[in-house]
């Protein structure tokens, strides 16, 4: 079942893994994909996130500070999967964790571990090269960042290349919260249907129910990151689940045609 | 349809490759602005005017040539090669850190762009950014962690002075890395109207191709000095190695000439633990850190390490990418040397010279004090005097217990 959005829109959400702690992450991403989530973004915390804003950043410093390694992340990735077979699952890293870990070896645990795909947040078309045959080679979708300063021709790469969806940043900037959407958005989306049938999933600064009904008239799917980062950063860990599940009911997906 | 953008050819072949270095590791959003930004300055590097405007303002506003000097007295106490100082030192703002500012500068005016963001660790680039934008009327945010901004205050009230708005950095260690990721976030969210004049030879492609041709008028100046003075090529080069800028600087034209040595001086900090130092090429492995890959202290699992040295301009987890294949390639030699002796080194070449060296540079001049009593009295050594140590004061009052009645 890799990456198919059982939702109008699709609901993709990101974790910080490891913040508060392993177990608080696999509890929080049941709950998520149990209240509607079809695919969760797993984040393997790093020590420079130079894309984060403030939430992100802070919970990759409380998740660093427990210890937590990429490993770690992928035995995260195997229990998500193994108690729900049919969610979307993807990691999200910057490079350099993965590099260390040795490319080969990532892609080959990320595939064991149940994984569908792998984001890499520092990862544009030109230097790909290796990373995409390793993806290739195990059969994990790659999925590349869209922006909406990227011209037509990084557009048409960036669709080439991207499987399972194609992530749609928002707007100009790092990850957090924002009041409004700009038109940034619509524009890119469009712009990228002229290149590819992939679904679309809009992210940065998604954070409320109206947003993913504006968001819903242009794309396939919502990303929901710093939000729930910021909500988990907030809860008790034994109530984040439940924060969380009720944070994605407040969202009011309706059922795909597909799902029902 | 097959991609235009994605070559076939290995990437080692690409410009912004140095050997296996080097390359791209941004976020997409970032991707035009680098793009553009290396258009446009293959333009600029072909327009005479642009070079004309460059050469004025770095002879009349920054004030090269800079000297190449003998210093005799400490050729003789050391008793071993001549010594020659590249006296970077005394260029306008203090380093040669302007050399870079006012070539890239240029570059954000012809580009349109009316504000100019930097980073800085010592400060030094952030003075030169600051002084640049004020002599082109340019707006000026500089990003400095608030560990540097302590040791480095004076720096920090000189960006002030000039104009400029000074932004502490509180995450992670609060020194140079951190201020480099706050840069970047500051060009992701602006990047449509804002330059970002990064200081050292890092970062994506083409920063630090652009950064080291703005430097390489050091070794055109010092091969051109040397052969009137003494008719032949140096047998020694030495700089030190933060991101790598004067050193690449130096070295750059010395490349092709096998037969001088050069010799790239790493912060040894007070340890040889990760954490403790900043030499790279004794504690680190190959991987991505701000856009570039290249040298990086880490542990195990990748993540970036902290760093420490006296000196807050070589105190960085990585390094650029042209010195990462130097070193592969053997071409050039990277050694460190740890806080005392830098200390030690301001304090033997402003007793024997005259001349207060910046802590940076003054790891360049203890490797020096090593090299020379090993060498013959006609073999000729230089040491790229990269910056001075006024802005040093604070830390050296400190250290060296300078203060009291």
């Amino acid at each position: 079942m890799a990456l198919q959005f059982q939702h109008k829109p699709g609901l993709v959400i990101y974790l910080t893994a490891g913040d508060p702690s392993l177990e608080a992450t696999l509890a929080i991403a049941l709950a998520a994909i149990d209240a509607g989530a079809d695919v969760i973004e797993l984040g393997v915390p790093f020590s420079d996130p130079l894309a984060d804003g403030p939430v992100i950043q802070r919970a990759s410093e409380r998740a660093l500070a427990k210890g937590t390694s990429l490993k770690d992340v992928l035995e995260v990735a195997r229990k998500i999967r193994a108690a729900r077979p049919a969610a979307g699952l993807v990691i999200f890293s910057y490079y350099n964790p993965i590099l260390r870990y040795g490319l080969a070896n990532f892609a080959d645990d990320s595939a064991a571990a149940g994984a569908d795909g792998v984001l890499v947040t520092d990862m544009i078309v030109e230097e790909a090269a290796p990373y995409l045959k390793e993806m290739e080679r195990v059969n994990l979708a790659p999925v590349f960042l869209a922006a909406p300063t990227s011209p037509d021709e990084r557009l048409q790469a960036i669709a080439t290349h991207s499987k399972g969806f194609i992530y749609a940043i928002s707007r100009t900037g790092i990850t957090g919260k924002q009041q409004n959407l700009t038109a940034d958005a619509a524009e890119l989306v469009n712009r990228l249907r002229r290149w590819s049938k992939l679904p679309v999933a809009v992210g940065f600064g998604i954070s409320n129910a109206g947003h993913v009904a504006q968001v819903a008239e242009f794309a396939d799917a919502v990303v929901v990151g710093s939000a729930i980062v910021e909500l988990v950063e907030h809860s008790a860990p034994d109530e984040a689940p439940g924060s969380v599940a009720r944070f994605i009911k407040g969202l009011h997906l309706e059922q795909s045609v597909l799902a029902r | 349809m097959a991609s235009v953008i994605v070559p076939t050819a290995p990437s080692e072949s690409r410009p912004g490759r140095f050997g296996i270095y080097g390359g791209r590791y941004v976020p997409e959003t970032l991707m035009a602005a680098l793009v553009e930004l290396e258009q446009e300055y293959e333009r600029a590097k072909a327009d005479a005017a642009f070079q004309a405007e460059l050469a004025d303002l770095l002879h009349n506003f920054a004030g090269r040539p800079t000297p190449l000097y003998f210093a005799k007295r400490l050729s003789e106490e050391l008793g071993g090669a001549k010594i020659y100082l590249k006296r970077e030192d005394l260029l306008h703002t203090g380093a040669h850190k302007i050399n870079n500012a006012l070539g890239q500068a240029l570059l954000a005016k012809r580009m349109g762009k009316k504000r100019v963001i930097a980073e800085t660790g010592a400060g030094q680039h952030g003075v030169a950014t600051a002084t640049v934008c004020a002599l082109l009327g340019l707006e000026c945010v500089v990003y400095m962690g608030e560990v540097d901004m302590v040791r480095q205050e004076l720096n920090v009230m000189r960006m002030r002075l000039l104009g400029a708005e000074v932004r502490g950095v509180t995450s992670g260690s609060k020194t140079l890395k951190d201020a480099i990721s706050e840069a970047m976030r500051d060009w992701v969210t602006n990047v449509r109207t804002t330059y970002y004049l990064l200081g050292s030879a890092l970062g994506a492609h083409p920063y630090p191709t652009m950064v080291r041709d703005f430097h390489r008028c050091i070794s055109l100046e010092m091969k051109e000095q040397l052969m009137e003075k003494e008719g032949r090529l140096p047998n020694v080069i030495i700089a030190c190695v933060g991101g790598g800028s004067n050193a690449i600087g130096a070295f750059y034209e010395f490349i092709p000439n096998r037969e001088v040595r050069l010799i790239g001086v790493e912060a040894g900090g007070r340890g040889t633990g990760l954490g403790e130092h900043a030499a790279r090429f004794s504690g680190g492995v190959p991987g991505v850190l701000q856009g570039t890959f290249s040298y990086v202290l880490q542990d195990e699992n990748g993540q970036i390490a902290q760093t420490h040295s006296v000196s807050a301009g070589l105190d960085y987890a990585s390094i650029g990418p042209e010195h990462a294949a130097l070193h592969d390639s053997g071409r050039a030699d990277y050694t460190s040397q740890d806080d005392a002796a830098a200390l030690d080194a301001v304090v033997k070449l402003a007793r024997t010279e005259g001349i207060l060296p910046a802590l940076e540079s003054a790891h360049a001049v203890a490797e020096a004090l090593k090299v020379a009593p090993t060498m013959q009295p006609h073999d000729i050594l230089v040491v790229n005097l990269s910056g001075r140590g006024d802005k040093d004061m604070g830390i050296l009052a400190q250290e060296l217990k300078l203060q009291g009645v």
